[in-house]
């Protein structure tokens, strides 16, 4: 019997491995054809300052997403749109979020992959890489010192941003409060147009966290069905109380730095190895394969898919644009506070 | 009895712990040891587990801060140093200062800073930073002067939805004393004025008030009344204390213990000339450190901040105009 689940549902503890390869797949071609759309927007001019997707990363992205409560603390970075959607956020707030509508969670003051709803436990990054970690760290920490347990917490990384100093300072902070901090690394060789031989000089950057003492997985990030046992093992370990776990997934980024980028430095001898295989084609031929869902069926989520895409870009395009004019350009909540002066 | 500015920013820390089970402190050798400078001394102690040493890792510091204001607590985070927290300025100015505008949701975050020059301190233990972070929108920088400011404007500090950078100058540690911890006080964003005169208005903040009433002293004796405003906090800065004071003397001299380009004390002189250029009758001046690194040797140090010898002399100088 195929399944025939009309939302994709992400529940942390995902009953079958199958039940959770089809919502991770679910969430997988969701990402994929909502990065397609803010893409062809893009091109569009439709779209104010860049576009950064994910194409390539949705197996791993996906997994950490659907492998996690929504009680959990989640920082996702730019290309992880698969995993935002696994751990609850809404289409909408994307698509507000990139055109800018005045409703979105960002009302226009930020924009793009800079998005979040921190009360949900979905932290908006910051651009500069490496600070979202030690920011989970605060939350993992606050609620341990609140008496809350059992919750975790994942930041995700580019290889690129494993060298900087508040990557650093946050895996061994985690390691000193043995806090449940699981490190998603996305080497996907290149950070922008930097290989990996001007990005670091170990052989395998999972071999980082021996230095930390902390855990270490590493998976190949283009198979849907090993990531989610990596990422379930990972999370299961941290929320067991193992202390922090850095994964590392091997993969190829198919697309540009940003939608700007025809991404013309990458090696095309990488491109026809196996990491630059797509996973979301992986990913079908699996279900395919292992019965878990058959051609037509895929077809018809594809097609659903695409409709909740459209309808929701109308309805963001007709929604009002934020207004200089009603904004309190006040920066901080103590308005009694606030500078006067310009 | 007699408490010093350091004691009161411990008794402010243990009132905030007692009082509000949010509060927690982290910075580097603040748990059993009590501080660098023992501001949290017996802290650790009295609350156990909220009081908890920090490896050396500034930026990871202030953004475990910021996720933990995220969850609703109220971090005091010490900088052993407030030249060290330079290594945590991104977090501070990019993560903590925009998270309210961007997100809606508060960051109700202390980072104390122990500022300021002291003798042999040099150029990495000395700084006066407050100015670059009072250029970003989104902070709150305090300079309390007094050991009484230091106590409730600390205490206040806590109460306040937004990131607080409490500049706690290093030299008035053990220096100024008080009878006794205030038990009301002018809320933060009020200046305060320290003397009252009518002949010249001087505007300083932290340590350089002090110097300010020392050459106000100095120059009573030579006929002069002179009054000294103190900022108390650099941001928000309270424009309207120090227009109205000149609008009593006519004449601004500004000083900052801060290196001057860009610095607190031309945002005060551009205001007033710009607000109140109508109530000068002389140009409006300012002194601060010299434009290089702090020096070690008392000799060089002595010369490079204003001490109210050349506060007085500066003042001389706008005086016989
Ligand atoms: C601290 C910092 N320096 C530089 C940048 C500019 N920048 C944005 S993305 C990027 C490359 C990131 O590479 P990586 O971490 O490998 O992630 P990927 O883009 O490959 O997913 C750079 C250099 C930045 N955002 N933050």
């Amino acid at each position: 019997m195929l399944q025939t689940v009309s939302e994709p549902r992400a529940d942390g503890a995902a009953g079958s491995v199958a039940g959770a390869q089809l919502a991770a797949y679910r969430f997988m071609l969701k990402a994929r054809l909502l990065d397609d759309k803010f893409a062809a927007l893009y091109r569009a001019g439709k779209i104010h300052g860049g576009v950064f997707i994910g194409k390539g990363q949705e197996a791993l992205s996906a997994a950490t997403g659907v492998s996690l409560k929504k009680t959990d603390v989640f920082a996702p970075l730019i290309r992880d749109a698969a995993g935002r959607l696994a751990f609850g956020e809404p289409i909408i707030d994307a698509v507000r979020t990139y055109l800018g509508s005045a409703l979105g969670p960002m009302r226009g003051r930020d924009g793009n992959v800079h998005r979040g709803r921190p009360q949900t436990g979905l932290l908006p990054m910051i651009s500069h890489l490496g600070a979202m970690i030690s920011v989970v760290n605060g939350v993992l920490f606050a609620r341990r010192m609140k008496g809350i347990s059992g919750s975790v917490g994942v930041a995700s990384l580019g290889e690129g941003a494993t060298s900087t100093g508040a990557f650093h300072e946050a895996l061994n902070q985690a390691a000193v409060e043995k806090l449940p901090l699981i490190l998603v690394v996305a080497n996907n060789h290149y950070a922008y147009s930097t290989p990996n031989s001007r990005q670091f000089a170990c052989a395998d950057l999972a071999e980082k966290a021996v230095g930390y003492g902390v855990g270490s997985h590493s998976v190949d990030g283009t198979d849907l069905a090993a990531c989610l046992a990596t990422l379930t093992e990972a999370v299961g370990n941290a929320r067991a109380g193992h202390g922090p776990q850095l994964v590392v997934a091997n993969l190829l980024r198919l697309c540009g730095h940003g939608e700007h980028d025809d991404a013309s430095y990458i090696d095309p001898k990488l491109k026809k190895s196996p990491l630059g295989r797509d996973c979301l084609k992986v990913a079908e031929d699996f279900l395919v394969e292992e019965k878990i869902a058959d051609a037509a069926q895929l077809a018809v989520w594809r097609s659903e898919t695409i409709r909740e895409i459209e309808d929701a870009v109308a309805i963001v395009q007709r929604e009002p644009a934020p207004d200089p004019f009603a904004e309190k350009w006040c920066a901080i909540a103590s308005v009694h506070l606030g500078e006067t002066h310009e | 009895m007699s408490i010093t500015y350091l004691d009161a920013i411990r008794e402010a820390q243990a009132h905030a712990l007692r009082a509000d089970p949010r509060v927690f402190i982290y910075g580097q050798d603040v748990g059993a040891f009590g501080g660098a400078f023992k501001a949290t001394k017996n802290l650790a102690v009295e609350f156990p587990g909220r009081v908890l040493d920090a490896p050396i890792s500034e930026d990871a510091m202030i953004g475990l801060a910021v996720g933990a204001a995220i969850e609703g607590l109220r971090p005091i985070i010490e900088m052993q140093f407030a030249d060290f927290s330079t290594v945590g300025f991104n977090q501070i100015v990019n993560q903590a200062a925009t998270l309210f505008w961007r997100t809606n949701v508060s960051c109700p975050i202390i980072v104390r800073l122990p500022f300021g020059g002291t003798s042999g301190g040099g150029p990495f233990h000395s700084q006066c930073i407050e100015a670059i972070y009072a250029h970003y929108p989104g902070l709150v920088v305090l300079t309390p002067a007094t050991v009484e400011d230091a106590y409730s404007m600390l205490i206040e500090a806590v109460a306040i939805d937004d990131p607080v950078i409490f500049c706690e100058h290093k030299f008035l540690y053990r220096h100024l004393k008080a009878e006794k911890l205030p038990s009301e006080a002018l809320p933060v964003g009020k200046a305060r004025i320290a003397r009252v005169g009518r002949d010249l208005t001087i505007v300083a903040y932290s340590a350089m008030v002090h110097e300010a009433l020392e050459a106000a002293t100095e120059l009573a004796t030579e006929g002069w009344q002179i009054e000294v405003v103190d900022l108390r906090s650099v941001k928000p800065l309270d424009t309207d204390t120090v227009i109205a004071s000149v609008a009593r003397t006519g004449k601004l001299l500004c000083v900052g213990e801060a290196w001057p380009w860009g610095g607190v004390t031309a945002e005060v002189i551009a205001r007033v000339a710009s607000e109140g250029y109508g109530l000068l009758d002389a140009p409006p001046q300012r002194l601060n450190a010299k434009d290089t690194p702090v020096p070690y040797h008392p000799n060089l140090w002595t010369a490079h901040r204003p001490t109210a010898r050349a506060v007085a002399t500066a003042a001389r100088k706008i005086l016989r105009q």
